[in-house]
């Protein structure tokens, strides 16, 4: 039993640690997500360079053959920097679903290609009506002839702005809720039919509404077996809820430090802030929930992510308590920033934010609760059913 | 990064298994889970009949103790796996004042007499120890403390009181800090560590009732007791170092991760069977949730615990991170108590479930868990209280 990182790790970490330090200081950041863009072409290239973008994928495409492990890696350094270029979207998320589901000729083409840099991917899944739950799908896919013609509607679509191509799902079979049926097309994202409403969001990011008018996508562009895709999307959601989870846990780091800085150098009465004692066990108290979130983070990283019940459990089971440790530690840094935690030029208040997003990705924490909660009572509850009817 | 166990992990596991499972007595079992349930005192030999065991068995009874003192000197993951199989397995588990706190004082401060003289009877179980620390006037500021010590020949003379003395009635020997110089600077420099045998002329012992109406804690008075100067540990008015030392030397096993784990299986199995609104309590969402969060708060301090045991084996000391560990460990009991109270809804009500006439009322599993919650307020209070826990790391590890 050991928690230290190999050799290869270490220096993984070293080299995000890096970029971050040399490519994100607080003012190059600002200028980032000001930017119309909203995010630094040149910095992929360096990911690229630095071999960054070809981390989970397999060596025979021309990745390094990265674990769980390396991507927390990677996220937490992210989330330190609080760093906008879309890395989840593209490598974890969209790269994931072209790993686990591509045909070896789509593999061939797509993965080198974002290794390179060349090609940056979002995955559009959340529709208006579906809110976290993967399996509620509306948009349609329906073939004709040797195409399949999407219509719909997909909501916040991260990095979808940035990406060169979209992975889209849609129903192929089933009705609106129902696991079976749900397919997955890979299209480019200049496509007729395709329409993308970009915005920055709260916390500085961006993403998009896309809007699916008929929508036309070969059959050599659908991902994986048609009707099949759920299983696999479930999958790599939870990969990515992991990847949240490190991002999350880098970012608390960042606020516990700085507000306990901050109330040692703040002077009120005549003395350091951090001389009263009511003070101090809040930071503390800080502490402690970085501490238990990086603990269910170890947790889920460690656990057997290939057995698909024990990957549920851990997952939902570290999303719903780092929700509650984002919570806590981000409101208790702006409290003790006082004026200055409110403000937007201070960068407590755009730390604050992200985390609380992060919080929402993927689904918050009462959802993971429940998923949970099923998950480890199903034996003994009947009622479960009735239970997740009320899941809105 | 990797938290599974070895083959030879797994390997010692079963072999802890094993021996438990061959060794642990049914009848100490049922003795205990019996006494428990009715609130009755536990006996010495109820406390002390597994510890016994184990110290015939390669030092099992000290597990973190080195080889040459008779210890097991297991890994910290051995440390890990034997903790929760003995909760598991529901052994009563080993007081820790001889082991834990006394025993590792003396092997490292103490002179060759003094290790020869205790170590044994501590390692066999044979002499039980109790813990001389606090005084009425002195809790959290323990360095406040004035039970006397004044040497005359070749004897110090003490007088005073101590108290929340747990389990003194049993107890052959008392480890002590007493105050030899009260003229010192500074309070903590005028402390010693002093070894006491209970059965010398003016020691007194009075128990006190906890709130649940049981007696785990006593006064204990000295008057005019005469201590050999022999049973000093290591140097007059260094006992503050020592008592520290103590204090944040074992502090493996104070989560009660495996223990709670165990608890909250129990309380899932009566909520299976209490009933509410028409339906198992274990299908009510709001208790379900209740039982979640506390399952992710331990799940999380698990991994806490095996990261501070990880560090430690890496020879990079457990530190006051440990207090976190307390801190967030007694939390979790309390809340497992409460559940377990909750669960069993009116059935908190009868003292101890028995009737004036001694008949027993209301389901088997209720018995005693309201009296269990209300012992439990103590979790949050003893070992130095989750405030003053909460004070260590503000200056110790936050640097406030």
């Amino acid at each position: 039993m050991n928690f230290d990182y190999t050799e290869e790790q270490t220096l993984l970490d070293n080299m995000v640690t890096s970029f971050v330090r040399d490519n994100y200081d607080w003012d190059t950041r600002c200028n980032i997500v000001k930017s119309e863009e909203g995010w630094k072409e040149e910095n992929w290239k360096q990911f690229a360079e630095l071999g960054l973008l070809g981390v989970p994928f397999d060596e025979v495409y021309g990745g390094l053959g990265g674990k769980s492990t390396d991507l927390m890696i990677v996220m937490e350094q992210f989330g330190k920097g609080l760093v906008v270029e879309p890395y989840l979207p593209t490598v974890i998320l969209a790269g994931g679903l072209i790993s686990k589901l591509g045909s070896e000729e789509q593999k061939n083409s797509i993965i080198p290609e974002i290794i390179s840099g060349n090609v940056r991917c979002a995955f559009a899944y959340a529709e208006p009506q579906s809110r976290f739950d993967l399996n509620d799908v509306k948009t349609t896919a329906v073939l004709n002839g040797d195409d399949y013609v999407l219509n719909g509607f997909k909501s916040v679509v991260f990095g979808a702005g940035m990406a060169s191509h979209l992975i889209i799902s849609a129903r192929t079979d089933g009705d609106q809720r129902s696991e079976s049926g749900i397919s997955l097309f890979i299209v480019d994202t200049k496509s007729d039919g395709l329409t993308l409403q970009n915005y920055p969001t709260i916390d500085e990011y961006r993403a998009s509404e896309v809007i699916i008018e008929n929508l036309k996508v070969s059959k050599d562009n659908v991902l994986g077996e048609v009707n099949m895709a759920y299983e696999a999307i479930e999958e790599i959601v939870d990969i990515s809820t992991i990847a949240a989870c490190s991002e999350a846990v880098g970012i608390l780091q960042v606020l516990k430090d700085s507000t306990t800085e901050y109330c040692k150098n703040r002077k009120q009465f005549g003395q350091s802030i951090a001389k009263n004692q009511v003070i101090q066990h809040r930071l503390v108290d800080m502490m402690i929930e970085y501490e238990q979130a990086k603990s269910i983070l170890y947790m889920a990283v460690t656990a057997d992510l290939s057995n698909s019940d024990e990957r549920k459990k851990a997952v939902s089971a570290a999303k719903a308590r780092i929700g509650k440790a984002i919570k806590f530690v981000g409101e208790s840094a702006i409290q003790l920033h006082g004026g200055m935690g409110v403000v937007d030029e201070y960068m407590v208040s755009h730390y604050f934010k992200r985390a609380t997003m992060i919080g929402v990705l993927f689904g918050n924490t009462d959802y993971h609760m429940k998923r949970y909660m099923t998950l480890t009572q199903s034996g003994i509850s009947s009622s479960d059913e009735a239970i997740s009817v009320s899941v809105t | 990064m990797d938290t599974a166990f070895s083959n030879e992990d797994l390997k010692f596991q079963s072999e802890i298994r094993d021996f438990i499972k061959t060794n642990y007595p049914q009848e100490l079992r049922d003795s205990i889970n019996s006494k428990r349930k009715l609130g009755k005192e536990l006996s010495r030999e109820d406390l002390t009949a597994w510890h016994k065991i184990l110290g015939k068995h390669n030092g099992w009874s000290a597990p973190s103790w080195p080889k040459q003192y008779g210890g097991a000197e297991f890994t910290p993951t051995q440390k890990y796996i034997f903790e929760q199989e003995c909760a598991k397995a529901e052994c009563q588990y080993i007081m820790p004042f001889g082991i834990n706190m006394v025993g590792p004082v003396i092997y490292t401060f103490g002179n060759e007499e003094q290790k020869a003289q205790h170590l044994p009877g501590i390692l066999s179980g044979e002499v039980f120890w109790c813990q001389g620390y606090s005084e009425p006037g002195s809790g959290s500021d323990l360095a406040s403390l004035k039970t006397s010590a004044v040497k005359e020949g070749d004897y110090y003379i003490v007088n005073g009181q101590k108290t929340w003395t747990t389990m003194a009635q049993y107890a052959d020997w008392i480890f002590c800090l007493v105050r030899t110089n009260p003229e010192a600077e500074k309070p903590q420099q005028g402390i010693s560590f002093l070894l006491i045998d209970m059965k010398t002329p003016g020691v007194t012992v009075r128990p006190i009732k906890l709130m649940d109406g049981t007696h785990e804690v006593n006064e204990t008075w000295f008057d005019n007791v005469k201590v050999p100067i022999e049973n000093l540990i290591g140097q007059e008015n260094m006992g503050w170092t020592y008592a520290k030392f103590l204090l944040a030397h074992e502090r493996s096993g104070i989560a009660g991760v495996a223990r709670s784990k165990k608890a909250i299986e129990r309380i899932k199995q009566i909520a299976s069977s209490e009933m509410s609104y028409g339906e198992p309590l274990i299908q009510d969402p709001a208790f379900k949730a209740k039982i979640a969060a506390a399952e992710l708060e331990l799940s999380a301090l698990e991994y806490t615990e095996l990261r501070t045991l990880a560090k430690d084996s890496a020879g990079k000391g457990p530190g006051p991170e440990s207090s976190l560990l307390k801190i967030k460990g007694t939390d979790i009991q309390q809340a497992v108590t409460e559940l377990a109270m909750e669960a069993v809804g009116y059935y908190a009500n009868p003292h101890l479930g028995t009737t004036l006439s001694n008949e027993y009322v209301g389901p088997d599993y209720a018995t005693n868990l309201s009296g269990t919650y209300f012992n439990f307020r103590k979790a949050s209070i003893y070992g130095g209280s989750n405030e003053i826990q909460r004070n260590i790391i503000a200056k110790m590890v936050l640097g406030l």
